[in-house]
């Protein structure tokens, strides 16, 4: 792909003087890109509503004596259920699509209306998955950036060599890891962090030392879930950085003196992170779903721990919920990367 | 008067073919050994596959049986008297070196059958969307799409707790089926860029139908790439499938690194310190994804040219 363009115009794009003239353009062709992409994302909503609905009617044996459990209805009611049931799938298919929230129905556990189950989990959630993301960002691009750059350096072959072992690492696994050696204080390991929870008991969250609780119950589960993703952030990077070192504008560069620190920072980098920021965007929803295991370990009460528990007890109205609401996250932080990317990148507005 | 001929042997276009193909495998196999990541991968798998196939000969069922075991302690220390106890005893007082050796074969059949399912579907709907202009194809392309932003954890969970717990042929359908959106989309990158060759024009020409251009001219050139694809996505898909063990999502009479995970996480080990039921089936996870991830790299640099030397 690089090959194909004029030269020069990786640096004209990076220099801040000569973009003047190409904002015009540059506000409109966003802006048709952003609507395309939005359109785009409404189909693929349908899509997830279809398979969220569908999944469900995978299930054996009869939904009305799942639902009665020990509910009290009255005959009258389960005949009316019965005659939606008896309706053709699709039609079901339509009835479903005017809520598709089901912004009515209850989680069996807590026999709590579902989206408030889910509501009061998201916080937490958000912030693990904030913290874990921010940390996995930095370290995995900065060891990325420095394995790439020298590649072939003891600090690549090893840095390489451990961020394919935590790339093959199950994240609940680094979690109890990380509560054997620092929270139940096993041989010489002090008991540092909390291994349960999400903030001490009784303490109020919105005091400073609930802060501090919060951020002593965030820091294991957060690295063990930064330490695998920082893996993947890093590879691609160290990937991407190794691609820009034999092109020509860094020749240049070099040619017209530049200190290696300085290519290195505004040459390479710039060109060399848009893979690595579009898959942390993409991941950023994905993150969410790897929770489920880390927050289940640690018995941290956000979404991941509310699906294990909706698995456990089989409350398919939470499990449908939570699914939505994942698929719907990666939905949305897609459509953000690839508005972001074509922000930064002009190339990709075509 | 009769001369003799020097006798000219055409070879068969079959022989040619066997030639060309021994001469690749060859020149392959020679240019994946000058890859030690990729050897050491090669070490690791052999190493599992050998453990898979004598697990019932170095470790005897009754291991296994809890009912068996009701003698021995549980969280029993590892001791060194038979190799049976190197890593001490489980929450149910079996051996612990018992039920890594034997996790070791569901890992490997989910890992490599789903992964072959995937492989399948992928290449189908990839070369199709590829192939096929106009309404069919960009609607592969769209179905690929809409797969690949579906949350796959999240789509595996939901799908194995709503097909149940019965077997683990399950849980390989549900990965195969939720594992190929990715491979789809490499092998339709691949095939459009194989598509503008000339050799595609020839055949076209010569009228062989949609399926044959498919079949014989685009699929051998796509091969490569979904080999190596396939052999990343065996690593996930172990992955995943430990995921799936931990939250008690797979046949709970298959023994697996997952499942004894889950065990371990359910009586305190960790609390208990009992390193011995912890620490080796993790490991035993990353050795085996490891080796997975370490050849499907080399064979990605080995068999795409382009990629040059790392």
């Amino acid at each position: 792909m690089a090959q194909l363009e004029p030269a020069g115009v990786s640096d004209a794009a990076l220099d801040p003087t000569q973009g003047r003239v190409q904002r015009v353009s540059r506000v409109s062709g966003l802006g048709f890109f952003t609507l395309r992409r939005l359109l785009t994302g409404v189909g693929t909503m349908i899509f997830v509503l279809f398979v969220n609905f569908f999944i469900f009617q995978l299930l054996p044996g009869d939904p009305l004596a799942r639902y009665k459990g020990a509910r009290n209805i009255s005959t009258a009611d389960l005949e009316k259920l019965r005659e939606q049931l008896d309706a053709p799938v699709w039609s079901q298919f339509f009835t479903y699509l005017k809520d598709p929230l089901q912004l009515n129905s209850y989680s069996t556990i807590s026999g709590k209306p579902v989206w408030d189950v889910v509501a009061s989990a998201t916080p937490w959630t958000l912030i693990l998955v904030g913290t874990a993301t921010i940390a996995a960002t930095i370290i995995g691009i900065w060891i990325g950036i420095k394995a790439g750059w020298d590649r072939g350096s003891r600090f690549d072959k090893w840095s390489t060599g451990f961020t394919l072992i935590f790339y093959a690492t199950p994240e609940f696994w680094l979690g109890l890891l990380l509560i054997l050696f620092f929270s139940t204080g096993f041989w010489i390991f002090p008991s540092i962090f909390p291994s349960g929870s999400n903030i001490g008991s009784g303490v109020d969250p919105w005091t400073f030392e609930g802060a501090i609780s919060i951020a002593q119950h965030t820091v294991l589960p957060a690295s063990a879930l930064a330490a695998v993703y920082l893996a993947d952030y890093s590879l691609i990077m160290r990937a991407s950085m190794v691609d820009e070192l034999g092109q020509d504008y860094l020749t240049t560069a070099r040619a017209k003196g530049v200190m290696d620190r300085m290519i290195r920072r505004r040459h390479a980098v710039p060109n060399a992170s848009l893979p690595t920021i579009t898959l942390i965007f993409l991941n950023i929803g994905f993150i969410i779903g790897g929770a489920i295991t880390v927050e289940t370990v640690f018995s941290y009460p956000g979404l991941g721990l509310l699906t294990f528990q909706a698995i456990e007890e089989q409350d398919l109205p939470l499990l449908q919920a939570l699914f939505l609401l994942f698929s719907v996250s990666v939905i949305v932080f897609n459509i953000i990367a690839d508005i972001a990317i074509a922000m930064i990148d002009p190339r990709i507005r075509v | 008067m009769t001369t003799a001929q020097p006798e000219i042997r055409i070879p068969s276009p079959r022989a040619i073919a066997w030639q060309r193909r021994r001469v690749g495998t060859g020149r392959f196999l020679v240019a994946f050994s000058q890859y030690r990541t990729g050897l050491f991968g090669v070490g690791i798998l052999v190493f599992f596959v050998a453990v898979a196939l004598l697990a019932p000969v170095i470790f005897p069922h009754y291991l296994l049986d809890p009912n068996a075991n009701l003698q021995n302690p549980a969280y029993a220390s590892p001791t060194f008297d038979s190799y049976y106890w190197w890593l001490g005893t489980d929450d149910l007082g079996r051996s612990v070196m018992a039920e890594l050796a034997w996790g070791t074969r569901p890992s490997l059949i989910v890992g490599l059958v789903a992964s072959l399912i995937a492989m399948f579907l992928g290449t189908l709907v990839g070369i199709a969307s590829g192939h096929f202009r106009g309404l069919f194809g960009a609607s592969m392309e769209r179905l690929t799409d809409w797969f690949l932003v579906l949350p796959f954890i999240p789509l595996v969970i939901v799908l194995q707790a709503v097909l149940g717990q019965t077997s683990i042929w399950i849980t390989v359908l549900v990965l195969g089926i939720t594992s190929w959106p990715g491979t789809a989309r490499l092998v339709r990158a691949q095939t459009l860029s194989v598509e503008g060759r000339p050799y595609i024009e020839r055949a076209k020409v010569l009228g062989n139908s949609d399926w044959k251009q498919m079949n014989r001219h685009v699929l051998p050139n796509v091969m490569p790439l979904v080999i190596a694809n396939t052999t990343l996505t065996v690593a996930i898909v172990i992955l995943s499938m430990t995921t799936l063990a931990f939250l008690g999502l797979l046949d709970p009479s298959t023994i697996s690194w997952g499942g004894m995970l889950d065990d371990a996480d359910a009586t305190g080990a960790a609390l208990q310190g009992a390193w011995w039921f912890l620490i080796p089936p993790g490991l035993c996870v990353i050795g085996v994804v490891l080796a997975f991830t370490l050849i499907g790299r080399t064979l990605e640099i080995v068999l795409n040219p382009r990629l040059g030397s790392e």
